[in-house]
């Protein structure tokens, strides 16, 4: 009775994330019922250990969704950021900090160079950035063709102490940097200008421009907020792994993608929350958890499974999404037609 | 300025604005230093009867990204996107290649790897049309999914087969003198273009993929034309994994028609299709993958070392769709004085899709 009271209250908006969130839980508690010691505050900290640069990466992400563009290029921005680590500090001998500084910069200034190309000449952001995405990852390759492993005692120091939390968990670093990255994302979507313009210009570029918003540096910032966030995932992801390599983090833009639309996030622009994408990333984390217990799959049932498990979710979470529209508002879902429509 | 002058120029500008202009000039640029660094790049010898020459040779080897491309260019026609080609041609040279060595006819081995084909296309386009899940996420599903399948078939293997089964000939026959895998090529693309240009099909699929809710108001059946395009698109992939498969007489799961699809992606868009769907154009996708492969070619030719052919590829990418883009020609044509100003075609950003409630 109760739910049937609370249902209305929850905003059209709101349902997709609030799906999602069910979902999880969902998974995560068919995770602690069918295998020992899942269902623990550890294995949900891990989740966040685990998948730190995803997270981070996936919310740069979400900024360029958000505005209507896409971003293929952080999975080698995140590799030659940490290929830049390694032979920052191995190589040269530079300082951690330092090196990590000069990192994020140059990822900044990356992804600012592609919207400036993006939105000055007009070149869609699907190619512009699998251009960046080639020229990231043959970077890499030029600096070195092998694996680097990253001997400082910054780096050290930093990747292998644990923060204990109350009641026995322990967190790395990397989490704790990307749940502040996470803090800070909600903050400037939600109570900037420059969220504000993000959504403005993802819901419709001209309406933004004849509104008076900045629509140039808006589209700007957002592939600099992805490439800074691509480079800060690769120094996360070389705190994970103590090295740099050409191959690291292939295909990780799709992960990415895929976090960000499990959560809610439409393609097109102008609608979702980065709360959702939060929620996207330990979706994807519960599912490669559960396969890593289950333990005894070959890989190519771990990826048939992951596949699934990815068709299951997003079918589950447009069924509920669709039937929850059609209730709450059957006349705005589409304009009637004054001829009988066409079957489709 | 006298009258001839300003004819020609005219003329002139007409040419560089058509828009297969810029892809084929690249094309013919990238031929010319091939030919100025390669002597006897140009030249084509028949031996046993057979045509020889690196211009064959890149039409062979450019076959399966041809025929991907293909399929992709229909696809956004519709306004999709099919990220899942590179598992298709993975798991329709692994059907076939199992069927085989496993002592079934060729027929048989293509008639079923065919029919896998289908299938596979006909889920990517009923996730697009009757779950209305986003074409990128819809064919993700099976790009994950399809490596895993194609190795299940393989059994994590690689799977050779008897190099003397008729097989081989579909990717390293000769038939009247060219690649067995050119003349399919040849087939196909003329098919695809009759069936496109010289009935209401192609019309169609550009209608849907202008306005796809627009189209369905006219009565046009965009859900079925979107569907149809998929399953195209899907039995392309087949086929070029047969050709990518018989060319070395063996499945591989994991690597055939690795990263194709964004090949194919960036075949169609040098061609001058552009990704939000609507107008498309069969030939810019053929001279778009002949520059891929073409590059590919100079890369190994010229001596570039193959650590930095990426950052060599991006560089030719950056550079082609400079040249193709309204916005940069505008602003290079203005800095040059007496230079004719291109008049402001519309820019791709300009008409933007009309949203649509799904």
């Amino acid at each position: 009775m109760t739910t049937a009271l609370a249902l209305p209250a929850v905003h059209r908006r709101h349902v997709p994330v609030l799906v999602t969130f069910g979902l999880f839980v969902l998974a995560f508690a068919t995770g602690a019922l069918r295998y020992e010691n899942f269902g623990t505050a550890q294995v949900f900290a891990d989740l966040f250990i685990d998948n730190a640069f995803l997270l981070v990466v996936a919310i740069g992400m979400t900024f360029v969704i958000l505005s209507g563009g896409i971003d293929l290029s952080v999975g080698s921005v995140v590799a030659l950021s940490g290929m830049l680590c390694a032979v920052g500090t191995s190589r040269l001998g530079l300082p951690g900090p330092l090196v990590i500084l000069v990192v994020l910069l140059v990822g900044t200034l990356f992804g600012a160079a592609m919207g400036y190309v993006i939105h000055v000449f007009e070149i869609q952001p699907f190619i512009a950035t699998l251009a960046g995405m080639f020229l990231a990852r043959g970077l890499c390759f030029t600096i070195s063709e092998k694996q680097i492993s990253i001997e400082n005692g910054f780096f050290d120091t930093v990747a292998l102490n644990r923060v204990a939390l109350p009641g026995g968990v322990r967190v790395s670093a990397g989490a704790i940097i990307a749940l502040v990255t996470f803090a800070a994302a909600v903050y400037v979507l939600h109570w900037t200008r420059t969220g504000r313009n993000v959504y403005a210009i993802g819901g419709g570029e001209q309406s933004a421009l004849f509104m008076g918003l900045p629509v140039a540096r808006t589209k700007i910032q957002v592939y600099a907020i992805s490439g800074f966030c691509s480079a800060l995932g690769g120094v996360l992801f070389a705190f994970y792994t103590l090295s740099g390599d050409g191959l690291h983090a292939v295909g990780m833009e799709l992960d990415a993608i895929a976090a960000v639309v499990i959560g809610g996030t439409m393609l097109t622009g102008g609608s979702g929350y980065v709360v959702g994408t939060l929620l996207g990333v330990l979706v994807l984390g519960v599912i490669k958890t559960m396969l890593t217990f289950e333990g005894t799959l070959s890989s190519w049932w771990t990826r048939i499974a992951i596949s699934v498990l990815l068709f299951a979710f997003i079918a589950l979470q447009r069924l509920v999404g669709i039937r929850r529209r059609a209730r709450s508002s059957p006349s705005a879902s589409s304009p009637a037609p004054a001829s009988p429509s066409p079957t489709s | 300025m006298n009258p001839v002058n300003a004819v020609s120029r005219a003329n002139l500008a007409r040419l560089t604005r058509h828009r297969l202009f810029w892809p084929v000039a690249v094309l013919v640029l990238l031929l010319v230093v091939n030919a100025v660094v390669t002597p006897g790049f140009l030249a084509i010898r028949v031996r046993d009867g057979h045509l020889y020459g690196s211009l064959i040779d890149i039409l062979r080897f450019g076959a399966p990204l041809i025929m991907v491309s293909l399929g992709m260019t229909m696809v956004i026609a519709t306004g999709g996107i099919d990220l899942s080609v590179g598992s298709v041609v993975a798991i329709s040279g692994a059907m076939a290649c199992y069927l085989i060595s496993e002592g079934q006819g060729l027929a048989v081995a293509l008639a079923l790897s065919f029919g896998l084909c289908l299938v596979l296309g006909l889920w990517n386009g009923l996730l697009v049309t009757r779950l209305s899940i986003q074409p990128i996420i819809a064919t993700l599903i099976l790009m994950v999914g399809g490596r895993g399948i194609a190795q299940l078939i393989t059994g994590g293997q690689i799977i050779t087969i008897d190099r003397d089964s008729g097989y081989r000939e579909i990717g390293g026959g000769h038939l009247a003198g060219l690649p067995v895998a050119v003349l399919i090529v040849l087939a196909s693309v003329a098919a695809a273009a009759v069936l496109a240009r010289r009935t209401a099909l192609g019309l169609l699929l550009e209608s849907v993929g202008g306005n796809a809710e627009a189209s369905r108001l006219v009565g046009i059946r965009a859900s079925g034309l979107i569907v149809l395009g998929y399953v195209f698109c899907a039995v392309c992939a087949g086929v070029a994994g047969w050709m990518i498969s018989s060319d070395v007489s063996a499945a591989d799961g994991n690597n055939a028609g690795l990263w194709i699809e964004l090949d194919a992606i960036l075949a169609v868009v040098l061609g001058g299709t552009a990704l939000t769907g609507g107008r498309f154009s069969i030939a810019g996708t053929v001279v778009g993958a002949l520059i891929i492969q073409t590059l590919n070619t100079t890369i190994y030719t010229a001596g570039i070392p193959p650590r930095t052919t990426l950052v060599f590829e991006a560089a030719v990418v950056t550079f082609v769709c400079l040249l193709q883009s309204p916005a940069f020609r505008a602003k290079v044509g203005r800095r040059r004085p007496g230079g004719p100003v291109p008049p402001p075609t519309d820019p791709p950003s300009a008409d933007k899709k009309v949203e649509v409630p799904a």
